[in-house]
């Protein structure tokens, strides 16, 4: 480990990073709490998860700077598990959560992170926004114009404190505005307390009590493994923007194993799986914060506020931590791509509302971004298979042609390609020249035998000329129409 | 042709690194190379506490960074320049082929990625930032020592002409480099070298004198050669005072930097408190 690397990531910028950590630890706590609340699990669950999770990661992690804690994506994923099978299974879950990411980090998986698009990346963060929005709907509806009336005011302050002063955090002050009010009225609110138990000890080491059997493992694997994927994707997502936003490169596989091991000290101090988030990356950024301090500074300060003022936490109306969502949810969403719709290519718009209709349809990120995924896949190769050129000229007098190839021959543009040739044409010899074209898969190599033996079978001598390194591997690899016999294994298929 | 890379900022001894660059380049018959680095300290940012995230919240923020880093990087690249120009124009007059690298980055990975045709680095006792705190070592030289394969010349706070050269020999292979280096060059010979070992006459010191006399005595310049008890920071500092060297040639860094961190380094405090320049191997 490099001295000088380890002293910069750490005090490199003291005083930047802890008042950034402190301001991040506020924000955790309403955050941590509406998260649980999401989950279906005790604020207790969300609190101590962020705590740990951000506390091992400012070690264990490869991008010095960015927040993880207990996360909406993540929530989401966790419903229905909790919701049939209860705590015990979701610890677990967390735990062999972290085991898969820890794998993915050594298996190097984050150069997987490529084949997620631009368009992917913003319908994933537009549809986590959505349903972090519609998270808080519960609380919003069958209530009393009390509720509506703080949730107006919670925005206000959040939203107008910083135009007078942006020396404290405005959504904390809404808090302690919106708490203090209630109590002094004496308003008959939700409040956190009425949610389920909050932490009044520090976290505990304790292993989920579930039966270790094959049954179990069938239970929670799934969500694991969901679990496991979303925290990466939002995890390295989160990186890049913090790799920009500072200007400063980060260590992508150091950071999936650094979320698994988070995630499996979460799960053994009875805190629920977590990754990194995006809004809290971005307010610390804001505040100053860029090194490794400033994240477990967040994570020390948010276990002591949480130990220390947990009477009070219970009494936070729950419309004050609506309000505080919905400014998340906001924060989150990209609005620039409701502008870019128009601008962008349409394959790409379509891409994005795909990610986001699926994953707002199903509650789950990863079905979402694997829609994204696929369908960028697929609208690429149409780009590409458009990249063909089929020539043809004729040669002695009549008797020959000549056609010339040129573009990209793979299983999307094969049809095309064989569709260029007119095998109505009676000639004596064709010349194909392939010597600008490229043969990228079998489908391309079955498609030129395709034409030389429809050719060959009207009576016309074929000649394949100019067969480039790249194509000439792939034909002798995989074609069939130089070899005995060739006529009767195409047509056998 | 080889070169003699100059490393310069804006502290005061940037003149003198320009000088003892061309000093170097007359004696070894090169040119200058001269580098100064646009190193990017953490930068300060306003001070925004308000936690609340609006539309759009990472694109804004990252246009107010980007400004920020922009207009800050604008600023420090004229006045590298201009540092460089300043230079540039110090050792042409004095006849010398210079050329100039403004450079982004930190110091050492420029002088990693730069020291192919480099015969010798020439940088400064202490950077910019560390003038303050007197007989305080720049943080960059041990790191730029300990990453090059060249020798580095630390250049003191003003330039001395050059007469005497006290070679610090403790036997080890990169003092033994040090007397390679030294007596290849032809250009040496005009100078009084001594060596001094510092340590008391054992076999195993006798032996690495031995090996020391006759390469000095091969080489046929003018020489002194001792062996004294002692500790060598002491030994060496007392001997360049006594001797009136001007400059102190010597292995570097031989330990690593774990024990550094506990036992303190030999050479960092011999840079430190010999006020001659230092020419170091390893």
């Amino acid at each position: 480990m490099n001295l000088a690397v380890l002293r910069q990531t750490w005090l490199g910028n003291v005083r930047g990073d802890l008042l950034a950590g402190m301001v991040v630890a506020f924000a955790l706590i309403p955050e941590a709490i509406a998260f649980s609340i999401i989950a279906g699990v005790d604020p207790a669950v969300g609190l101590y998860a962020s705590f740990a999770i951000c506390v091992v990661i400012a070690f264990a992690g490869g991008r010095p700077g960015m927040i993880s804690a207990a996360t909406g994506a993540m929530a989401l994923v966790m419903v229905v598990l909790v919701r049939e099978h209860g705590l015990q299974y979701l610890l677990a879950a967390t735990v062999l959560t972290g085991v898969l990411q820890i794998i993915a980090g050594y298996l190097k998986l984050g150069v997987l992170m490529r084949f997620v698009s631009r368009s992917v990346v913003t319908g994933f963060v537009n549809a986590l926004a959505i349903l972090i929005f519609m998270a808080q709907l519960p609380e919003l509806t069958n209530v009393g114009w009390q509720t509506y009336a703080m949730v107006a005011a919670g925005l206000a302050i959040i939203y107008l404190l910083p135009r007078l002063t942006r020396a404290v955090p405005s959504p904390l002050i809404a808090i302690i505005v919106l708490t203090a009010l209630a109590m002094v009225m004496g308003m008959d609110l939700r409040t956190v307390g009425d949610m389920g138990e909050l932490p009044s000890t520090l976290p505990m080491f304790l292993l989920p009590d579930i039966p270790l059997n094959l049954e179990t493992l069938l239970i929670i694997l799934p969500y694991s493994a969901t679990l496991a994927v979303v925290g990466l994707l939002e995890s390295l997502m989160t990186a890049t923007i913090v790799d920009d936003l500072t200007d400063t490169p980060s260590d992508k596989n150091r950071e999936c194993k650094g979320q698994g091991l988070s995630n499996i000290v979460a799960g053994f101090m009875g805190g629920m799986a977590g990754c990194a988030m995006i809004g809290q990356s971005v307010i610390n950024v804001k505040s100053g914060g860029r090194g490794r301090l400033s994240t477990l500074s967040a994570g020390l300060l948010l276990l002591f506020m949480i130990v220390a003022l947990g009477p009070w936490v219970a009494q936070i109306p729950m419309a004050a931590l609506v309000a505080v969502m919905i400014m998340v949810s906001i924060g989150t969403f990209n609005w620039a791509s409701i502008r870019n719709l128009r601008e962008h290519p349409k394959s790409s718009s379509f891409v994005m509302l795909a990610t986001v209709v699926v994953t707002v349809a199903t509650h789950d990120l990863a079905k979402g971004v694997f829609t994204g995924v696929l369908l960028s896949g697929i609208f690429f190769a149409q780009k590409v298979a458009r990249i063909v050129a089929v020539r043809s000229a004729e040669v002695d007098d009549g008797r020959g042609r000549e056609y010339v190839v040129l573009g990209q021959i793979f299983f999307a543009s094969a049809d095309a390609f064989v569709n260029s040739f007119d095998f109505k044409e009676a000639v004596e010899h064709v010349r194909i020249d392939v010597s600008r074209a490229h043969f990228w898969d079998v489908s391309a190599v079955a498609a030129l035998d395709k034409a030389i033996l429809k050719f060959r079978r009207e009576g016309t001598t074929v000649e394949v000329i100019g067969l480039n390194e790249a194509s000439a591997t792939m034909v002798d690899k995989f074609g069939v129409h130089d070899k005995p016999g060739a006529l009767d294994r195409l047509l056998s298929h | 042709m080889t070169k003699v890379l100059a490393c310069i900022d804006a502290s005061i001894y940037g003149l003198s690194v320009c000088d003892h660059a061309a000093w170097a380049a007359r004696l070894l018959a090169a040119d200058v190379e001269l580098l100064h680095v646009l190193d990017r300290a953490p930068d300060a940012v306003a001070t925004d506490m308000s936690g609340s995230i609006g539309l759009g919240a990472h694109e804004h923020l990252l246009d107010n960074l980007t400004r920020l880093d922009e207009e800050r990087g604008r600023l420090r690249m004229e006045r590298g320049r201009a540092l460089l120009e300043g230079a540039e124009a110090r050792l042409r007059s004095e006849g010398l082929t210079v050329e100039t690298r403004l450079r982004h980055g930190g110091l050492v990975d420029n002088v990693t990625e730069l020291e192919g045709d480099t015969r010798l680095v020439v940088l400064g006792k202490r950077g910019e930032a560390a003038d303050f705190a007197k007989l305080h070592l720049g943080g960059s030289v041990e790191q730029v020592v300990r990453s090059t394969t060249r020798p580095v010349l630390v250049a003191s706070r003003a330039f001395k002409p050059i007469r005497r050269i006290l070679l610090a020999y403790d036997g080890g292979a990169s003092s033994r480099k040090a007397i390679d280096f030294l007596l290849t060059d032809p250009a040496f010979k005009a100078f009084d070298v001594h060596v001094v070992m510092a340590g008391t006459a054992r076999a195993e010191n006798e032996a690495h004198m031995a090996w020391a006399e006759s390469r000095l005595k091969a080489w046929g310049g003018a020489y002194t050669l001792a062996l004294r008890a002692g500790a060598p920071e002491t030994i060496i500092s007392d001997y360049v005072k006594a001797a009136e060297i001007d400059l102190l040639a010597m292995g570097a860094y031989g330990h690593s930097p774990v024990r550094r961190f506990i036992v303190g380094s030999t050479t960092t405090a011999m840079i430190r408190t010999c006020l001659v320049p230092v020419l170091l191997f390893r």
